[in-house]
């Protein structure tokens, strides 16, 4: 194993001195890497969309992230070699494997898994003791507390004592609201640091019940924001939650809470924390989205940085937006664990004199994993681990799910889902969560969970017509590639299984979508109805757990129903640098 | 409460504080009790108008323009297209009614308010919407037209990243 840290040094700063350490000196403190020169006199480290993933874990960048409009060619939706060229980044490089799907299996294999809590909270102690006391804060964006079977089973309860030991100050959240108002209210008692969502508010009819709110006044649930005393200054974080819970997840979830961008109230709130409270730096820990947030930052002002998180965006640098106020930094940290962003100020009375900026990807074999964190990670998980550890299958391929329109993951879900619910069409919610295995590694059932652990995982067969599929498909589509931010859910589209069809996404909705294809070629007809297998609806379902469908389909030996691919036909967006080449 | 968040009163107490005006949309319900700005009587076959050209005309007798005095609040995506929380407030001065319109609607007016002087001109209503629709605001100030749209997408959900 010295080989794969010989090749992550080459591939990054090479020191030398640290060639061919054994195995047992893996993750010794020198990595230099993680050597950040000096800057400032405030230091924000950024997690985001960690999605539970308490080991370290493979995960593949996409190779189709297109943006269209305005977001065309810009970050974040640039992949592959476009990427790296944009940033800069070697393409045989540790960085070039972290921050893309570039020769993923190849580099896999010589830079080994990101993440892990353990592994983070070395970087994060460490970044921290760099920083000096009282000059660091430790936030979250959301979407810690789903995406493994632990999670599920443990309601995000396993995730809270990793967010206190790791020292989280505040978050915000999304798949958190998954879960129900009491569980998360529940888990909140337990989390030491703050809960932050200045965008959810109490509906009239809970108001008028008397429902529990942070603000009677304004109907707030949760405290807006906070204010730190950073190296010696005021940094106010606001807090801004997925604006489209109870859109994206079933209403049932957060019957008493509205949601939305809620750009007026946020400037306001803006307005009061520089005037009233004088602070130095405006920061919103952000769960909008990449896109959004650019769109806010040129619409809001006010705020010194966006930390963003939801759409996976791994970016390494901030994108500068400027605004009637000034200019506004927008980053977005990636997922599952891989990254750390690094936030250092130069705070001033008043403003942020200058900012440096770093995502730094976690390389687990370069960090020796924290003791305390890891025996705490092998407590969580010990009562539930036995259970999941069978092997169920050997994948003859890479299974990955993110992509814009499709991947192995959900090719293979799909395929479970018809053959095992005996249905012509299977669709797929378009998750951006859910990790990468390798080709000829064993899966487990805690493999499958961790593609498929929601609170709503019940599947369903029903009958549409084929007008009433093609109408869903544009509805979604519509959600990823409406020219206006503002409109967009950021998750990717539904997979089809047993259904091809071709996509225009410079289209309006309603035209985006044609030539729909059964899988013997015969073209769909609008008027036929067809029946239809899925999971993750945000109506009540009865059927059985995803997870059970697909894990019985996996012992029965089989694998993929028929030909891969993605089964969509991209037109009208060539050359698109959103499209890996 | 820490100290950054005040008891400031929001739009939403504001709205509740004008209720006498509030309280009479009652969405596109036929039977609103509200009566069409133009003329006194309730504006029975303006309801019944499918396109919104139309309706506006029928309405009011002219056309209205797009003006950044007219505040329409509406979430960019409904949370359930059945109840569509919808605000609209305005700097205009002499407003003597403001009127709600979905073009998408199987009938365009979705309800019409007579502002009477000196009152806060300010509405909030729930809209039916069944399918994504620009949503139009059109407030009467001094004789014109003035308006402020706005689309809001009804989608079936789901699929959140």
């Amino acid at each position: 194993m010295p080989i794969r840290r010989r090749d992550l040094l080459k591939g990054t700063a090479g020191i030398a001195a640290s060639l061919g350490l054994p195995r047992l000196a893996r993750g010794a403190e020198t990595a230099s890497i993680y050597d950040i020169e000096r800057f400032g006199n405030a230091r924000i480290l950024h997690l985001t969309d960690t999605h539970a993933q308490l080991n370290p874990v493979y995960f593949r960048e996409p190779s189709v992230n297109i943006g269209i409009g305005e977001m065309a060619g810009r970050p974040p939706h640039l992949v592959g070699h476009a990427f790296l060229e944009r940033f800069g980044i070697r393409p045989d490089s540790a960085d070039a494997y972290a921050f893309t799907s570039v020769e993923f299996e190849k580099s896999a294999g010589r830079f080994g898994k990101l993440g892990g809590f353990a592994h983070l909270k070395t970087l994060i102690d460490r970044l921290r003791g760099d920083a000096g006391e009282k000059r660091t804060m430790l936030v979250d964006g959301g979407d810690l507390w789903q995406g493994t079977g632990l999670a599920n089973i443990m309601q995000g309860r396993d995730m809270v004592e990793v967010a206190n030991l790791l020292g989280i100050e505040a978050m915000t959240g999304h798949w958190e609201f998954t879960y129900g108002e009491q569980v998360l209210r529940d888990n909140l008692e337990h989390f030491k640091g703050e809960f932050l969502a200045q965008n959810v508010f109490l509906t009239e009819e809970a108001a008028f019940n008397d429902a529990p709110a942070f603000d009677k006044a304004t109907g707030r649930v949760f405290k807006p924001s906070i204010i730190r005393e950073i190296g010696g200054h005021r940094v106010a974080i606001i807090g801004q939650a997925f604006p489209y819970v109870p859109i994206a997840h079933p209403k049932r979830f957060t019957p008493d809470w509205t949601f939305g961008i809620r750009e007026e109230e946020l400037q306001k709130h803006v307005d009061s924390l520089r005037g009233s409270d004088k602070v130095d730096a405006v920061i919103l820990l952000s769960h909008n989205g990449m896109d959004v947030d650019l769109k806010l930052a040129s619409r809001v002002t006010g705020i010194d940085v966006i930390l963003g998180g939801h759409t996976h965006d791994a970016v390494p640098q901030p994108i500068a937006v400027k605004n009637a106020g000034g200019t506004t930094l927008v980053t977005n940290a990636g997922s599952n664990g891989k990254f750390l962003g690094v936030l250092d100020l130069a705070l001033d009375k008043g403003k942020v004199g200058d900012v440096k900026y770093h995502l730094l990807p976690v390389y687990s074999e370069l960090l020796k994993p924290d003791p305390a964190m890891a025996e705490l990670i092998g407590r969580l998980r010990a009562p539930f681990v036995t259970d999941w550890l069978e092997k169920i299958a050997t994948p003859d391929r890479l299974l990955y799910r993110r992509d814009n329109f499709a991947g192995p993951v959900d090719d293979l879900i799909c395929s479970a889902l018809r053959t095992e619910l005996d249905a012509e069409i299977a669709l797929s919610p378009g998750f951006r969560w859910g990790v990468t295995a390798l080709s000829g590694q064993p899966l487990t059932m805690e493999d499958v969970l961790a593609e498929t652990a929601i609170t709503y995982p019940e599947t369903y067969v029903q009958e549409m017509t084929g007008a009433q599929i093609k109408d869903v498909l544009e509805d979604i589509c519509d959600n990823l590639f409406n020219a206006d931010p503002y409109y967009q859910q950021g998750g990717d589209m539904v997979r089809a299984g047993g259904l091809s069809y071709t996509c225009s996404p410079t289209n309006a909705i309603g035209s985006r979508i044609a030539e729909l294809k059964l899988a013997n070629g015969k073209a769909l007809s609008a008027v036929r109805h067809y029946k239809v297998a899925g999971w993750a609806s945000v109506n009540g379902q009865q059927g059985a757990p995803v997870w059970d469908v697909v894990g019985k389909y996996l012992r029965s030996g089989r694998m993929f129903q028929e030909r891969l691919g993605t089964g969509v036909t991209l037109k009208g967006v060539d050359g698109n640098p959103g499209i890996a080449g | 409460m820490t100290a950054h968040t005040g008891p400031h009163p929001t739009r939403r107490l504001i709205l509740q504080g004008a209720a006498s005006v509030a309280l009479i949309g009652l969405g596109n319900l036929p039977f609103a009790p509200v009566r069409a700005a133009a003329n006194d009587k309730y504006p029975e076959e303006v309801f019944k108008l499918k396109n919104e050209a139309d309706a506006i005309k029928a309405l009011y007798g002219k056309t209205a323009e797009p003006s950044d005095k007219v505040r329409l609040d509406a979430p960019e995506i409904a949370e359930n297209g059945g109840v569509v929380p919808i605000s609209v407030t305005t700097t205009l001065d002499k407003v003597t009614s403001i009127s709600l319109f979905v073009a998408e609607n199987p009938n365009a007016l979705a309800a019409s308010y007579k502002i009477a002087e000196g009152t806060m001109p300010a509405v909030a209503n729930r809209l039916k919407m069944a399918k994504t629709s620009n949503v139009t605001a059109i407030v009467e100030a001094d004789g014109k037209l003035y308006s402020a749209t706005k689309e809001v997408k009804v989608t079936v959900g789901g699929c959140g990243g």
